[in-house]
């Protein structure tokens, strides 16, 4: 497919989805679409209207404020128990779904898999639920005397009937000297998980932050690093972490992957903070930045390019000996990851990639499927902002179709039109696509395998496009008395 | 550092001399306590087994940990798509939308039609009438549904928004384009009951709204509906439309999800299956409705008979004696013999039961699920000579089922071993556990921490089970389903004998080829 063609192909594919939509959703959709390359101006990636209002009555892939802060920020935090503070739902559709790997022993010092929730009834919104959150910090601390704190996550009806958690948490922190920390992320908030990410922060701003006790006793020294953005999703944080060490760095904390409350209140001494989600931990990097002067940057871990690239830029914070050893790091591992290019890049190199996730990913993978030979034609945010779509224009290698919160009918459409070899997404999406015979990787869980995030992370990637792109089994969707010519896709 | 010619991922590279090293790095700077003091943890873990442990969790009564449930609109979503080119449109936030249908997708490995209105912050304070008004022209105009199922989230339900008035209003400002299409609607507030309570009003609802009033009814005393409930097993709707068609061609199931997820490689279809509109619509004409989930349709049922003043039966096809009244049920019916088929795929059950029974005879097992799977699954436990010992039904109806399960408990020879467990959550059961411990678990994913704490076997069965395929797919229901639950249960029960056994010079003379 030329250049031409491609970019000819995405704009029509834009052009036919949107003749669906009554004139309303059909103006506010059309903002949400577009194409860009990377070179010129004022592409998609610069035009694209974001983080507003999902249109009604759509599948859209979005979640909620609550998701963004119990789901994706707060619940990796392993020593903490995290209340889902509401009905029954919200706490067990999220329950263990993320693969936020840690080390512990379950249920007695670490709770991430576990679901913690105040099961409201019909009592409880009439008459209020501070007394049974009151009730419940009390039990938890009876039955589980190793937690080293406990959060409260507000789902909706707790905004809407007027309860002070804020005032029972603060209590409860009184008696108990515990942390105790309530957030305000009803799903109602906002217009996706992005403000719970923003909430999360923010509370971990005022309340661990300025927790100068739990660092008291901490040395530092001058290669201390926090790694800020890393839910350790099949291990990423711990593939990352390794590299860091042998560049020799120490890495003082992981935000929030794996984590404990002391490795956050620890962070304030850093010498320098780690990015890689800017989506959902901006906000806490640009705080420490203000209030303690530790200075942030941005890195990505996908794909040997985009690792050494960001190895450099991290070691060149440091002095000459940390440099030294970032280029050996380098050199150990590129002999490998040269050999993981050669293995697969013949039996992947030019296959059309199209994917749609959120946080960081949208723009972050792309580098590690370009490293494969393969070409992404079309990504986008399921809550991005502007600023994620500006640094997207830098990742993009070719015309790329970017869409915003693209919703089932659309993605669909979409990929119909532009027939990518492989589309990466989310489970919601993932049976669509594989009922059409393509093959599907979901790229929020690493499709139960993973790390992706390093050097030996990938391999696994490599292996798992290769497993997926080609499988025998999309061989067998057309059946041998099929005289059509093509079958789905 | 990975070896290209054997790549693995994190399962092993993790376990990998310099991962561990990282990992015992990372140790330094935490505060968990098997960083800070690993004795402690022992300590706790013990004591978490303890009597006194057991009696401090039991009396919980503000928190909830490890829930068996989930809440109401999930079950409406399940109920809505039951019926044809239907698209349930979940009024409250797109949030839960997205956990509905990541829930029903992992584990029916299907996509799962389903959309929201996207309500907000705004709709917060001025109602969601806005949202509803869009969000139906929308989801008419590109999904073309021919029937929208309309449940709400708890968001929608504190601020009390009026679903009447606001689907009137809708189809008022619609310019006609939604003039012919049903929409049906059910309050569904998550701080009531539970999923089965959301199957139930949008069951409910449903029925109510498609068809005509008593009125208007015109009998045709020959039909029967079947609701077969909040049924995660695609096998088992199979299953009882197989047996309904051996008595009469006028048995329709009222709901039927089956199709929905499961459909094949080839093309993607946004609908599947489900009952017929037109079916649906005449309900209220047939003889009887046989509800298969008793306390999935406490509601559906009053309207049935109070409003409809038609029969509605319920039955339990779950487990040999649960077939046979369903059987005989639909006999009696029909007016029909019990057809040979039918005979025999009983005595073959029969048959394999008592080829299998030494095995399940005088085991102990702790089980867990909704209300109406558990009434059919402890049944056909203690049928084969088990011991449910425990019991737990974490959404517990306030009426009926306990006593209902314990004259089930009653038929054993244990039955004062057995424990009923209303209201109890997972956590709970773990204790019970560890306190009064069991052969085996039955239940669902969430059972497999329960598996890891006390390393008692788990058999999956239920809803939902992410983490292993396509059970799903297979019936519960039934002679032929209970031949599944006989060959899952007992099989189960061999692979723990060979686990045991298979000490090699040690206790592998019992490691026997022939079992």
């Amino acid at each position: 497919m030329s250049i031409e063609n491609l970019e000819a192909l995405q704009k029509e594919a834009i052009e036919e989805v949107l003749e669906v939509y009554p004139a309303k959703a059909k103006k506010n959709r059309a903002k949400h679409l577009g194409v860009d390359a990377p070179e010129g101006v004022k592409g998609a990636c610069d035009k694209t209207r974001s983080n507003k209002q999902t249109v009604p009555g759509v599948m859209s892939q979005r979640g909620c404020a609550y998701a963004g802060s119990k789901g994706v920020v707060w619940g990796p935090v392993k020593d903490m128990i995290h209340i889902s503070h509401g009905p029954i739902g919200c706490g067990q559709y999220s329950r263990a779904g993320r693969r936020n790997y840690y080390i512990g022993t379950t249920g007695v010092d670490t709770f991430v898999t576990m679901n913690f929730s105040t099961d409201f009834t019909e009592k409880d919104i009439v008459f209020g639920g501070d007394k049974k959150l009151k009730k419940a910090l009390e039990e938890i601390d009876d039955l589980f005397p190793l937690n080293n704190g406990i959060t409260i996550q507000s789902e909706c009806p707790i905004g809407l009937i007027g309860d002070d958690i804020q005032a029972v948490a603060k209590v409860h922190k009184k008696e108990s000297d515990t942390p105790t920390i309530a957030v305000s992320c009803e799903g109602f908030r906002g217009v996706s998980q992005s403000l719970g990410h923003h909430l999360a922060n923010d509370s971990i701003r005022d309340e661990i932050m300025p927790d100068t006790t739990a660092r008291g006793d901490f040395k530092e020294t001058d290669y201390d690093v926090a790694i800020i953005g890393d839910y350790n999703i099949g291990g990423d944080a711990w593939a990352t972490r390794i590299l860091l060490e042998e560049m020799g760095l120490r890495v003082v904390a992981q935000w929030s992957g794996d984590s404990t409350y002391k490795e956050m209140a620890i962070t304030p001494k850093a010498k320098l903070n780690l990015l890689h989600c800017y989506r959902s931990m901006n906000y806490i990097s640009r705080h420490m930045e203000q209030e303690f002067g530790i200075p942030w940057m941005e890195y990505n871990f996908f794909g040997p390019s985009n690792t050494n690239e960001s190895i450099r830029k991290i070691a060149s914070f440091f002095d000459e000996s940390i440099q030294e050893k970032a280029e050996a790091v380098i050199a150990k591992y590129t002999k490998m990851t040269d050999e993981v290019i050669k293995k697969y890049k013949p039996k992947l190199e030019g296959k059309k990639v199209m994917l749609y996730v959120g946080g960081l990913r949208p723009r972050h993978v792309i580098g590690a499927y370009e490293d494969l030979g393969m070409e992404v034609i079309g990504t986008g945010y399921e809550f991005g902002h502007g600023d994620d779509y500006k640094r997207t224009k830098d990742e993009i290698k070719r015309s790329t179709l970017i869409y915003d919160d693209v919703n089932e009918y659309e993605l669909e459409n979409f990929i119909k039109k532009l027939q990518p070899d492989l589309v990466g997404a989310g489970v919601k999406e993932k049976y669509t696509f594989q009922k059409m015979g393509l093959p599907f990787r979901q790229m929020h869980s690493w499709d139960y395998s993973g790390p992706y995030h390093g050097y030996d992370a990938f391999a696994i990637f490599a292996k798992d496009m290769d497993l997926a792109i080609n499988s025998p089994v999309w061989d067998h969707t057309k059946a041998p008395w099929d005289t059509k010519e093509e079958v789905g896709a | 550092m990975q070896d290209v010619e054997n790549i693995v991922n994190g399962q092993k590279l993790f376990l990998k001399p310099e991962y561990q090293e990282t990992l015992k790095n990372k140790k330094e700077f935490e505060s968990a306590a098997g960083a800070v003091d690993p004795e402690k943890v022992k300590e706790v873990a013990e004591w978490t087994k303890t009597w006194d442990y057991r009696e401090k969790n039991l009396a919980r009564e503000a928190i909830t940990v490890n829930p068996a449930k989930a809440c109401q609109p999930l079950g409406a979503i399940m109920a809505g798509l039951g019926f044809e080119k239907t698209m349930p449109y979940v009024h409250g936030s797109h949030g839960c939308v997205a956990y509905f249908r990541s829930y029903f997708t992992r584990h029916f490995k299907e996509p799962t039609p389903c959309v929201s209105d996207s309500m907000s912050e705004s709709a917060a304070v001025f109602g969601g009438l806005a949202n509803m008004k869009d969000g139906l022209r929308n989801c008419n105009a590109m999904y073309k549904p021919e029937h929208i199922s309309v449940s709400t989230t708890c968001m929608a339900e504190v601020i009390g928004d009026d679903l009447n008035a606001f689907i009137t209003g809708a189809r008022e400002d619609a310019e006609g384009e939604l003039d012919d299409l049903p929409i049906t609607y059910a309050h569904t507030p998550s701080f009531v009951g539970s999923h089965i309570t959301g199957y139930d009003n949008m069951m409910k609802a449903t029925l109510e709204q498609l068809n005509p009033t008593r009125a208007e009814k015109v009998v045709d005393e020959e039909r029967i509906n079947i609701i077969p409930g909040f049924e995660p097993y695609l096998g088992s709707l199979a299953e009882v439309k197989e047996i309904s068609k051996m008595f009469s061609d006028k048995i329709i199931m009222i709901g039927d999800h089956e199709e929905q997820w499961n459909t094949g490689a080839g093309e993607y279809h946004l609908y599947a299956g489900g009952t017929k509109l037109e079916d649906a619509k005449t309900a209220i004409n047939a003889a009887t409705t046989i509800s298969l989930q008793k306390y999935s349709t406490v509601q559906t049922a009053k309207t049935i008979k109070n409003k409809w003043k038609q029969g509605f039966e319920t039955s339990n096809p779950i487990g040999l004696s649960g077939t046979d009244e369903f059987v005989m049920k639909l006999s009696e019916l029909t007016g029909k013999e019990v057809p040979e088929e039918l005979k025999v795929q009983r005595a073959q059950l029969v048959d394999a039961m008592q080829d299998s029974y030494p095995y399940m005879h005088g085991k102990k097992f702790a089980i867990y699920g909704d209300p109406d799977f558990l009434l059919g699954l402890v049944s056909f436990i203690v049928e084969m000579g088990g011991i449910p010992t425990h019991v737990v039904c974490h959404n517990a109806p306030r009426k009926g089922w306990e006593k209902d399960m314990q004259a089930i408990l009653d038929k054993s020879d244990w039955s004062e071993d057995c424990n009923i467990w209303a209201g109890k959550d997972l956590w709970h059961l773990r204790s019970l556990m560890f306190t009064e411990p069991v052969d085996f678990l039955i239940g669902n994913v969430y059972g497999k921490e329960l598996y890891r704490d006390t390393g008692t076997p788990l058999i999956r069965i239920g809803f939902p089970i992410f983490d292993r395929h396509h059970l799903h797919r297979y019936s519960i229901s039934g002679y032929k389903g209970a031949l599944n639950l006989l060959t899952w249960i007992t099989n189960a029960v061999l692979d723990q004998l060979d686990e045991e056994t298979k000490g090699i010079a040690e206790t592998d003379y019992f490691f026997d080829s022939i079992r």
